[in-house]
């Protein structure tokens, strides 16, 4: 599909630069103005096309939906599934807790919804389209909604009402279930073009200079780190690695969209990819500034309860691709 | 008469009271930028009162952040519209 992109970048490097095939730098600069040109064209179709779904599903249509439907169970797959394509930016997640206690969802099914919206966001799997090819991103966004379904259901086992700061309990008292269908006004797609357009570009815009960073030191790693560099150090044997993987990569979300190109480079040269997954998990899944906010609603205990489970889980799908892959 | 009718009426030469409702994100500073320039801009009559006080926020059931509340009405939730949008909303 981007033969021409490939070609493209390789005349402007080799012909127009006059640069040598054999050289390092220019090997570096072939993969960076490739790499980042695709990735681009990728990322924006995927942020274009999450919008639109999303646009046809707001989050008031799925807040309503969890709360007026009894689903016997399938209400965290439900809302781990919603959780993709609702847009994740951790200033809404205190707001939006709030409004899924208020219409009485449960809180594992709300937590279901809160693990699976950041871990997989419309600018994570267009990154992910763009670096690892469709089929990682599949085997991704799957293992995203069905660990955000199983860390739901776990934390609703938990019972952890009794964990909430006490206005967040005084509201999980008052909370009543949506009984009437949400409505919202009809408009046509050519209507909403524009907004999900506008939307899209701003996303774009904002990832951006992550984005060209990271390929730029992913292209200039390319070119220099030896085939099977990291084979020697990161075994599949090697037990600790998806741990330690996950830990490391919880401080790191402010700027998950330079991680991931850095992190394709290394799984190229030789780290297994589900202590990789592991690793992107824990990226783009877990932030400390969003825990920060959950302090508003929750106490520290259960915000601890909560990345620890989701950790855990991030952990264990770490060893079963390293299984499988 | 109908009496809403009458008070709808009035409101095109009311003073617009516009709400911005968000924790302190900086979605939420570049939203309250917006749209002080438009209302500039245009030289609208318009109050414009920060709103961060979450209690205060889920008091207009809005779930994502940065929200504008017009006249009392929720006219945009998440995003940040545009100026073109902004221009509609205030001068209607």
């Amino acid at each position: 599909m981007f033969d021409w992109l490939e070609h493209m970048a390789q005349w402007l490097v080799y012909h127009l630069l006059g640069m040598n095939p054999e050289d390092h730098l220019a090997k570096a600069l072939d993969f960076f103005i490739y790499d980042s040109i695709k990735i681009l064209l990728l990322l924006f179709t995927v942020v274009f096309l999450m919008g639109t779904i999303n646009s046809y599903f707001p989050i008031d249509r799925v807040k309503n939906y969890l709360s007026r439907n009894k689903l016997y169970g399938v209400e965290y797959f439900m809302a781990s599934l919603f959780g993709v394509v609702t847009p994740f930016c951790s200033c809404s997640s205190v707001p939006l807790f709030i409004g899924f206690v208020r219409g009485g969802i449960p809180l594992g099914v709300t937590f279901a919804f809160l693990v699976t919206s950041p871990l997989v966001n419309e600018v994570a799997i267009g990154l992910f389209v763009g670096l690892f090819g469709v089929k990682t991103t599949i085997l991704y966004v799957l293992s995203g909604v069905l660990l955000g379904t199983i860390a739901g259901l776990i934390l609703q086992r938990l019972k952890l009402e009794k964990f909430l700061t006490p206005w967040v309990k005084e509201v999980l008292a008052n909370a009543q279930r949506d009984q009437e269908r949400f409505e919202e006004e009809k408009q046509s797609f050519k209507q909403r073009l524009p907004i999900i357009w506008d939307e899209a570009l701003k996303i774009l815009k904002g990832v951006l200079p992550y984005v060209i960073i990271g390929i730029a030191i992913g292209g200039l790693m390319h070119g220099y780190i030896p085939e099977g560099f990291f084979e020697k150090y990161m075994a599949k044997d090697n037990l600790f690695a998806v741990p330690i993987a996950t830990i490391l990569a919880v401080p790191m979300y402010s700027n998950a969209s330079g991680i991931l190109p850095i992190v394709q480079v290394l799984v190229d040269k030789g780290i297994p990819l589900g202590t990789a997954i592991a690793f992107m998990m824990g990226v783009v899944g877990l932030s400390l500034p969003e825990a920060m906010l959950l302090k508003k609603v929750m106490t520290i205990k259960l915000i601890g309860i909560f990345f620890g489970v989701v950790m855990l889980c991030i952990i264990v799908s770490g060893y079963l691709f390293n299984l499988i892959l | 008469m109908n009496p809403i009718i009458t008070i709808k009426a009035n409101q095109r030469d009311m003073k617009h009271s516009i709400q911005i409702l968000g924790t302190g994100c900086p979605k939420c500073q570049k939203l309250t930028n917006v749209v002080k320039d438009v209302v500039d801009q245009n030289q609208i009559d318009a109050t414009i009162d920060k709103v961060e006080d979450l209690a205060e926020i889920m008091k207009f059931d809005v779930m994502m952040t940065p929200a504008l509340v017009i006249d009392g009405d929720v006219v945009a939730k998440g995003r940040i519209p545009t100026k073109t949008e902004l221009t509609t909303w205030l001068q209607n």
